[in-house]
């Protein structure tokens, strides 16, 4: 599917959707309370068939956290990028692990790397931080850590 | 976690679950997670009820490392990442930042990084079938795997300066020109490898002990596969169309005259056999190649501060073990705002516990071997 077709499709899916174009894939930002329910659609739907979730991440933005998942089809070789902005105070989304089991692990990195909580997660735990270091989120601009020199 | 041996103070009684249970840590220093990887497994008897990987040991932040480095400086970095792969890391790197600045690449260094990506999956994939052979228990392997492995290491020193993390690809095209000993030198190693493959297939592959311990571990299903992320030989061994060469050809590869490997078997086997006969289609590769470099530049000319507009970029390349993914935040600056590395065994690895669980401890082993795990891939 193109970029266009793509996006009537998702507009008839979830008509609270917006779109950003310009990059290599077409960008869907949608509100974080629906991402359970559309995940579910963009795998099963006839057309769309995304089931290959190949990166999740978050980006901090100061203001507000937006989480990103690029999605392709193994069978229709088309790609789409999802976005939910987050409140950064209190960020907060539902899991997708049970739609794409890899997202088990990547939704363990952002919540150590970014503190976004992942409600309904199987195992939200840190996984590659070491024990003790709940609360403080690396990956967020506002991180500062003397003792340990990250930034070069 | 279980930082010291866990004294279990209500253990379950006969006939209630979990009774019998014992919980043991394999590494992060253990000869078979080839790392410093951290597996947590709950046995029971001999059959495994659960895996939880611990990973961190080589953590180093690169992610956080490369957001105050410029666009010519982070490449370095990512040959710390896969170090088997090092080349195709940073061949990633290099087009994600020449995407975003539109540069043409000449042909001249198109065709030596090919040539040197597919010399560096050759010399992983013989690392890792002589460090798989040597965790089932056999040694000599090794030595023969080591053999080839280090015609190719000769080849790289000369050329880049360097054995393991070779730095040699920049934005816009290679650091230097090849050696003048570059072609010969490579053809005496496919004579070399042509002469000496074979012995691959007699010592391991037809083993009957082998086959044994490999044929029906450590399945999982194309279906799981794609849901658990998984990438490369692992994804291809279960019948997978997923080589980033095929499905979004980079560089030069669409030119190019090579086969998918895919397997049907989904078990250790089909991994194994997926990966060897990637080797065949590399020197395939290589063979189209080598006396087909074409004159003129190795680099094209960029600016000597690179700022990537604006913006969002996603490049994957096919490394040894998968779908290695750059994802890049630009707010338009010479360092990138947010950048993210989708590493291959990262997912694969997620995929462990649902493969092995049930089966026996033995069989762990077998089938981490299959995977190829390189820690410092994982943990970042």
């Amino acid at each position: 599917m193109t970029n266009e077709e793509l996006k009537v499709k998702l507009t008839e899916l979830l008509p609270s959707a917006t779109f950003e174009e310009g990059g290599e894939w077409l960008n869907v930002y949608i509100e974080p309370a629906a991402l359970p329910a559309f995940a579910k659609q963009l795998k099963s739907d006839e057309v769309l068939q995304f089931d290959f979730l190949f990166c999740l991440t978050c980006v901090d933005w100061k203001t507000h956290l937006t989480m990103v998942y690029h999605l392709r089809s193994t069978k229709l070789q088309h790609a789409v990028v999802v976005k939910a902005k987050l409140d950064r105070t209190k960020p907060e989304i539902e899991t997708v692990s049970d739609t794409w089991r890899t997202a088990e692990f990547h939704e363990r990195e952002v919540y150590e790397m970014f503190g976004v909580h992942f409600l309904h997660h199987p195992d939200l735990r840190l996984l590659i931080l070491p024990a003790g270091w709940e609360g403080k989120n690396p990956m967020r601009k506002d991180f500062e850590d003397p003792v340990n020199m990250i930034k070069l | 976690m279980y930082r010291e041996t866990e004294i279990i103070k209500d253990a379950p009684q006969f006939g209630e679950p979990g009774f019998g249970d014992l919980v043991i840590n394999v590494g992060p220093q253990h000869p078979a997670t080839h790392g410093v990887l951290h597996l947590i497994i709950t046995l029971n008897g001999e059959t495994i009820k659960d895996i939880k990987p611990n990973l961190g040991y080589i953590h180093r932040s690169i992610e956080k490392m490369c957001e105050s480095l410029t666009y010519r400086q982070f490449i370095y970095v990512t040959s710390r990442m896969d170090y088997l792969s090092a080349h195709i890391n940073n061949h990633a790197c290099a087009l994600v930042v020449e995407k975003g600045l539109q540069v043409e690449v000449p042909e001249r260094a198109q065709v030596i990084r090919v040539l040197f990506d597919e010399l560096t999956r050759i010399a992983s994939h013989e690392l890792w079938w002589g460090a798989m052979a040597m965790d089932l228990g056999a040694f000599t392997p090794f030595f023969h795997s080591f053999r080839e492995r280090e015609t190719i290491n000769v080849i790289m020193e000369e050329t880049c300066g360097a054995r393991l993390t070779m730095n040699y690809y920049v934005p816009g095209g290679v650091m230097w020109d090849l050696h003048p000993d570059f072609q010969k030198r490579v053809k005496d190693f496919i004579t070399l490898y042509k002469k000496k493959i074979h012995e691959y297939d007699e010592l391991v592959t037809g083993n009957i002990i082998f086959q044994n311990r490999m044929k029906g571990i450590g399945y999982i299903s194309p279906e799981d596969v794609i849901s658990y992320g998984c990438t490369g030989p692992v994804a291809r061994g279960s019948g997978v169309h997923s080589d980033i060469r095929k499905v979004s050809p980079y560089s030069i590869y669409s030119k190019l005259d090579f086969d998918e490997v895919l397997e049907t078997g989904g078990d250790s086997f089909a991994r194994y056999v997926v990966r060897i006969k990637e080797m065949h289609q590399s020197i395939k590769i290589i063979e189209q190649l080598i006396d087909n470099i074409p004159e003129g530049d190795f680099q094209a000319k960029t600016k000597a501060v690179l700022k990537l507009p604006k913006g969002e970029y996603y490049q994957s390349v096919e490394t040894a073990r998968g779908e290695l993914g750059v994802y890049i935040v630009s707010e338009g600056g010479t360092t990138p705002y947010r950048i993210k590395f989708r590493s291959p065994g990262f997912s694969n690895l997620s995929a462990l516990n649902h493969m092995i669980k049930g089966g026996k401890i033995g069989d762990l082993i077998a089938a981490m071997g299959t995977l190829d795990l390189v820690i410092p891939d994982i943990d970042r």
